[in-house]
């Protein structure tokens, strides 16, 4: 592969990741292939002196992590690929190493209020900086409508500056950054069970998939092989998050489109989901339930049969929901063609998730870089071209009901046995996590110092690559219509800000 | 749709009678709440939630407050879409620096007089992102709080609990501005 040692699934999923230490050429061919559609960007960071990335290889479902080593600056992927450009500014703002003649230097993070430059880096004093030069748009009868960062409903902040003629959006622009809380600082330094707590509160609707990660991560770094029935109650704890995210979303699209209806309808399904979460795990979201090496509570047969119970309503309550969905005109007259995201563009960002999959980017990490238990539960990974708001409700339809179906596999193979294999961490040591969180892959890497405490974490949401394509689907589209768009892809804010 | 109007005029609602001893304790604390509405304020409550950098935790349990089991509005309460409607500021996070101007404005743009909320274990202050360069450390080091609901997140029952001990303090503040 272009340039560095292609890693397979189950090398990946087995020991430490190995990285190579890239050339400036190297770094530069890798830049080429993902230009040219070879490989996928799974992600980009910074470290002291250094700065990593992390390839996917679709076709031959391998990945590869290169390293280039540098004080001041690396040659720019963003001049040549543009889902590396967000990441870059991230990089500059949190490590101050700088991307050679990258085409947008604008701080991305760093909103010039958190009294340090370069946190993670050459720390300095704050410098001042001028006002966010939004991008310009010209054009005649052009009117501006900024949005944010406080938003209406109870949504997380974040700011959009809508440029308009008449109704329709001629650009959106995103500003993002206001949830950050420098978690990547915070980890620095910490102990596992800190990282794993900072972990699972890295965007709170997926508590589980970023815990998992974090977990596989650390379990990699130390080759610590986690108990069967653990890996079990993980996928039970992972599909039973999806299902609550997928039923929520579900209702609040409809809810956008003004059909009030289904928003009650798929938030009592979300609260018994949640309910039975709770009976059976102690909490509403699990929240520190999965730890490095395992799991930190069993399932009593009454928390069993509670999700049982929950599987069978679900099962019985979904199928009139989405007939609903389906026979309501009004509706699908907002929903169909609404927001679409051209194939091309989803393969070219790598986006993952059902923004993806509803464009014909058929990839799911739990079936394509497979991890235990999924690789011995049957289950399919539904994808469709149309990539319109109607098909990303559909493909969170086909899941909910594909997670239903693992549930019950899941309960009905779950082995006997030990929940934790316990731990000690040393290092040095390094270790990768990809999880398929309900919004696509979460990437956690994890490097360990020699007396076993985070030496880096980096957590890598799947947004970072959905955010930007929000800004292309809305295009053309009414400014009205922006809400049902942007709910359609639900992509985190505090999961990207970190 | 006609299949689901007539359904719901047949059977019962999802949120009454309550089916279980955990929906009992949400009845009875909408009606305490309810109570303390009509004797303090004669009317419902609007509340403004306001995420200054939360995890997004706390925001789907605020959220919760409105679906069918809770149904937060048959109290008298509603959630409203800006501060200028506000009585209550529900106040999540551990209030970014990124954030802390728009906190600060909200604030000054709801009338008087107001209560403030910190909601969850990072409104306290700053919860497990304490230490961090990038925060403010609660929400109290930015704006007065009159509650903190503890949680991470606080359940909806707790939400309506915190709402019931807000009632029974001392009248909302009138800041000085
Ligand atoms: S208190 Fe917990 S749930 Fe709420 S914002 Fe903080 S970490 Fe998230």
């Amino acid at each position: 592969m272009d340039g560095f040692t292609p890693i397979t699934p189950e090398r990946l999923r087995s020991g430490p990741t190995p990285r190579r230490i890239a050339r400036r050429d190297d770094w530069a061919n890798a830049t080429e292939a993902l230009a040219a559609g070879r490989l996928t960007l799974l992600g980009l960071w910074g470290a002291r002196g250094a700065v990593h990335m992390a390839l996917l290889d679709e076709a031959s479902h391998s990945l590869g992590l290169l390293t280039l080593e540098t004080e001041a600056s690396f040659p720019s992927a963003a001049l040549h690929h543009a889902p590396a450009q967000r990441l870059e500014r991230t990089i500059t703002d949190l490590y101050g190493l700088r991307p050679e003649h990258s085409p947008d230097q604008r701080p991305w993070l760093d909103h010039g209020r958190w009294g340090v430059t370069h946190p993670l880096g050459p720390a300095g004093p704050q410098e001042p900086q001028p006002p966010y030069a939004f991008l310009p748009v010209e054009g005649e009868s052009l009117h501006q409508v900024p949005v944010g960062p406080v938003h209406a409903g109870i949504i997380e902040p974040g700011h959009f500056r809508f440029t308009g003629q008449g109704e329709t959006v001629v650009r959106l622009e995103e500003r993002l950054g206001y949830t950050h809380k420098g978690i990547e600082g915070l980890m620095t330094g910490a102990s596992l069970a800190r990282g794993a707590e900072l972990a699972g509160r890295t965007s709170g609707d997926s508590v589980v998939a970023y815990q998992w990660a974090f977990a596989q991560a650390a379990e990699a770094a130390l080759s610590v092989t986690v108990p069967p029935r653990a890996l079990h109650l993980r996928a039970v704890l992972a599909e039973v998050e999806r299902l609550a995210n997928h039923l929520g979303d579900i209702g609040a699209v409809c809810n956008d489109a003004a059909f009030a209806m289904m928003l009650a309808q798929c938030g009592a399904l979300r609260e018994s989901t949640l309910r039975a979460t709770a009976t059976a795990f102690g909490h509403r979201f699990a929240r520190d339930v999965i730890a490095p090496g395992g799991v930190t509570r069993d399932l009593t047969p009454a928390g069993a049969q509670g999700l049982r119970s929950l599987v069978a309503e679900v099962r019985a309550r979904l199928p009139r929901l989405i007939a609903l969905y389906d026979g309501t005109a009004s509706l699908q007259d907002r929903t169909v063609a609404t927001g679409t995201l051209a194939p091309a563009l989803a393969r070219r960002f790598g986006a993952g998730g059902f923004v993806g999959r509803a464009s014909g980017r058929d990839f799911d990490t739990r079936r394509d870089l497979p991890y235990a238990p999924y690789d011995g539960l049957a289950f399919t990974v539904p994808a469709r071209n149309d990539g319109d708001v109607n098909a990303r409700v559909w493909i969170r339809v086909r899941e909910a009901e594909q997670s239903l179906a693992l549930l019950s596999q899941l309960l009905d193979t779950l082995p006997n046995g030990p929940i934790l294999t316990p731990l000690t961490a040393t290092g040095p040591a390094e270790g990768l996590g990809l999880v398929e969180g309900f919004r696509g892959d979460i990437l956690v890497w994890l490097a360990l110092g020699p007396d076993g405490r985070i030496a880096r974490c980096h957590l890598r949401d799947p947004s970072w690559f959905q955010w930007p394509l929000l800004e292309a689907i809305i295009e053309g589209n009414i400014i009205a219509d922006f809400p049902l768009c942007n709910k359609s892809f639900n992509c985190a804010y505090s999961g990207h800000d970190l | 749709m006609r299949k689901f109007i007539l359904q719901g005029l047949t059977s019962r609602p999802l949120t009454e009678p309550a089916p279980g001893p955990a929906d009992a304790d949400i009845q009875e604390l909408g009606r305490a709440l309810q109570t303390r509405l009509r004797r303090r304020l004669g009317r419902s409550l609007s509340i403004r939630a306001v995420d200054a950098g939360s995890c997004n935790g706390c925001e789907l349990e605020l959220s919760a407050l409105s679906n069918p089991f809770y149904d937060l509005e048959r109290f008298g309460l509603h959630f409203v879409a800006s501060p200028r409607h506000a009585d209550v500021l529900m106040v999540t996070g551990p209030v970014t620096r990124n954030m802390r101007e728009a906190l600060e404005r909200t604030y000054a743009a709801t009338p008087d007089p107001k209560w403030v909320i910190a909601v969850g274990d990072c409104g306290k202050d700053g919860g497990c992102f304490k230490g961090s360069y990038a925060i403010c450390g609660g929400v109290g080091a930015v704006i007065p709080v009159d509650l903190h609901i503890p949680g991470c997140p606080p359940t909806p029952t707790a939400l309506l609990q915190g709402l019931i001990a807000l009632l029974d303090l001392s009248a909302p503040r009138r800041s000085a501005t």
